[in-house]
């Protein structure tokens, strides 16, 4: 995986293309409003028709280890207690303990004021931590709060960001409004040395009503500089589903064509099975190619993924099937 | 106008539901007489991990209801197999060419069989639990609890060896992924639409049809089968085969038992031999 810090001055809207959509209200509108409309039963099919396709043997394998170092180790309850984080962060770092050979996970996804406990344990094990923000889930809060909120983060370690969007002001058309926000937010993750964290944009798929919507929400995300557009908080049904996430692929792979940029997708919630995740996978380089199998650019934003995944693994390599009992709940 | 013969597609019994095989395969059963009798799914080893998988689901439900009420749910299938007693003793005769008397015998067996082993929910529990004396000021109580998910390989014949060794593992509040005869399948999933129209709950039973040296070896080194009962295994070899898997994470194994005579009354190590022991200390108070 390359540094995060590496990626400071690679901010998209930097590259001044989108410099003239952005100048006011009306023209972004008449942009997002211009991007062609989602055929709706064609992105269904094509995500259906992609789901059949048969993984086996070495590439199940090759595409479950993939997987694993894809997930983002998510705990995000009111519950939530330092030491169930540490030993989340345990586990991300060493998800199979029985098995060296089983790679780590990419990240642990906790609330800003876990922060520093994931941090710790983490060490320089390479694992990042991810911290929401933003007044998650709801994002219903007053912009300085929802800044500091951030700053606190990043100051705390966080590695990654996962930001919300206003979907009251995306719905109700205010775009300038959601850019506005998404470029502030990312003017917090700059730490003082002059990196940054990076900035992962939940849109909440859930809420924006038509594909049409997670389209331009993706775009808007896009020129506003997030490093990552991620589908949902996991708090709000449907989450994460295989048509969004095509709509998404597409629209950062179009963004790289336009600006040379790469932009992540995280697809988060109701991805419990390897069976789903593989189906993700194959989307992912039918859609965008191999660059993007890769876990700087893929996520999965998942707590129950991971031990389905590790009991497919152990399945491949003894031969025989495992059972929950032989993994950790959290 | 003559009518059209609506036919029935026998599949398996899985999670509550009906699917076909996930293999897409059948194959062909056969009456007495050698004669095409119906095709019956063929499970593959996805089925049957699908099928662990309903029944691990199903476990923290069927095992926490209260021994009182598995004994109603068990009782109520012996009601509905009344109520479709004249389909069983039709498939009966078709697929073992016996005697209309004989078909009835068979059905009302595996009736009173289930009645009985009903009976025993509720009383199994102070038969092989105790009180334990012990020195000091504590209760000390013994109380058998289920073990989990079992996987059953049935014995040969159509009803009555099915519902024996299924019947004692679900009073005691295990659930099941049994394999039933591969020659005879038809009863065993008819069976499981009795099962499925009981009040008993999706996952507790499990049927799957088709080789059970093909399936059963999955079974045996399945980690999350917590016992195994090789009733109906013939091959002594694979019986041997299955014994080794299953000690991998040493699963409860009962052995081979081909020759049983189903009719004799049977006795209680059908059900307790499935059962862990828990014992807790409780201090006895002023």
């Amino acid at each position: 995986m390359t540094p995060i810090a590496s990626s400071t001055a690679s901010s998209p809207s930097a590259t001044g293309v989108f410099d003239d959509v952005v100048r006011s209200e009306s023209s972004l509108r008449r942009f997002l409003h211009g991007l062609p409309g989602v055929d709706q039963v064609g992105c269904e099919a094509r995500a259906a028709g992609l789901a059949t396709r048969s993984i086996k043997t070495t590439s199940k394998a090759f595409a479950i280890d993939l997987a694993i170092r894809m997930v983002d180790l998510t705990t995000l309850e009111g519950q939530d207690t330092h030491g169930k984080v540490r030993a989340l962060a345990s586990k991300a770092m060493r998800p199979d303990p029985a098995d060296p050979t089983c790679p780590a996970t990419a990240a642990v996804c906790v609330y800003p004021d876990m922060v520093p406990t994931a941090k710790q344990t983490l060490g320089d094990s390479g694992v990042h931590v991810a911290a929401v923000a933003t007044a998650f889930p709801s994002g219903r809060a007053a912009m300085d709060i929802k800044l500091a909120d951030t700053r606190d983060a990043v100051e705390a370690g966080a590695d990654e960001i996962d930001m919300v969007i206003d979907r009251g002001a995306f719905l109700s058309g205010r775009y300038l409004d959601v850019y506005e926000e998404i470029a502030q937010v990312k003017e917090a993750c700059a730490r003082p040395d002059g990196t940054s964290a990076h900035l992962k944009v939940i849109f909440e798929t859930g809420e924006l009503q038509t594909y049409d919507n997670v389209r331009r929400a993706s775009w808007l995300a896009m020129m506003a500089g997030g490093h990552f557009i991620k589908t949902s908080t996991g708090k709000v049904q449907p989450a994460a589903t295989l048509p969004v996430t095509l709509i998404m692929l597409e629209a950062v792979r179009d963004f790289r064509e336009q600006t040379g940029q790469m932009v992540g997708v995280k697809p988060a919630g109701g991805i419990k099975t390897t069976k789903d995740a593989i189906k993700y996978l194959v989307m992912v380089n039918e859609i965008c190619g191999d660059d993007w199998l890769d876990p700087d650019w893929f996520r999965f934003g998942a707590s129950t993924l991971l031990n389905d995944l590790l009991m497919q693994r152990t399945k491949m390599t003894t031969g025989r099937y495992s059972g929950p009992d032989y993994f950790t709940l959290d | 106008m003559s009518r059209i013969d609506v036919r029935k597609t026998y599949k398996l019994y899985i999670g509550g539901q009906f699917p076909r095989s996930e293999s897409g395969r059948s194959y062909v059963v056969n009456d007495a007489k050698g004669k095409l009798l119906a095709n019956a799914a063929q499970a593959s080893r996805k089925d049957a991990r699908d099928a662990v998988v309903a029944a691990r689901a199903a476990f923290g439900g069927w095992s926490g209801r209260t021994a009182y009420n598995r004994a109603q749910v068990v009782y109520r299938i012996a009601e509905v197999l009344e109520g479709r007693r004249e389909q069983f003793e039709a498939e009966i005769r078709a697929s073992e060419g016996v005697s209309p008397a004989r078909a009835r015998a068979a059905v009302d067996a595996a009736i009173d069989r289930l009645v009985w082993y009903a009976g025993w929910a509720d009383k199994i529990t102070q038969v092989v639990g105790n009180a334990n004396p012990v020195a000091g000021p504590f209760f000390n109580l013994s109380t058998p609890e289920p073990s989990g998910v079992i996987a059953v390989v049935a014995p040969r014949g159509p009803l009555l060896g099915l519902v024996s060794v299924v019947a004692p593992l679900i009073v005691t509040g295990n659930t099941v992924v049994v394999i039933a005869s591969e020659d005879n399948p038809l009863t065993a999933i008819t069976l499981g639409e009795v099962m499925a129209t009981s009040d008993l709950p999706g996952g507790v039973v499990n049927v799957l049809t088709g080789s059970q040296a093909e399936i059963a070896p999955w079974l045996a080194s399945h980690m999350d089968v917590n016992g195994i009962d090789l009733t109906g295994v013939e091959d002594v070899e694979l019986a041997a085969e299955l014994e080794v898997a299953a000690a991998d994470n040493l699963k409860r194994v009962r052995r081979p038992s081909p020759d049983t005579d189903w009719l004799a009354e049977p006795g209680l190590d059908r059900m307790t031999q499935f059962l862990e022991t828990k014992t807790v200390w409780h201090p006895i108070g002023v």
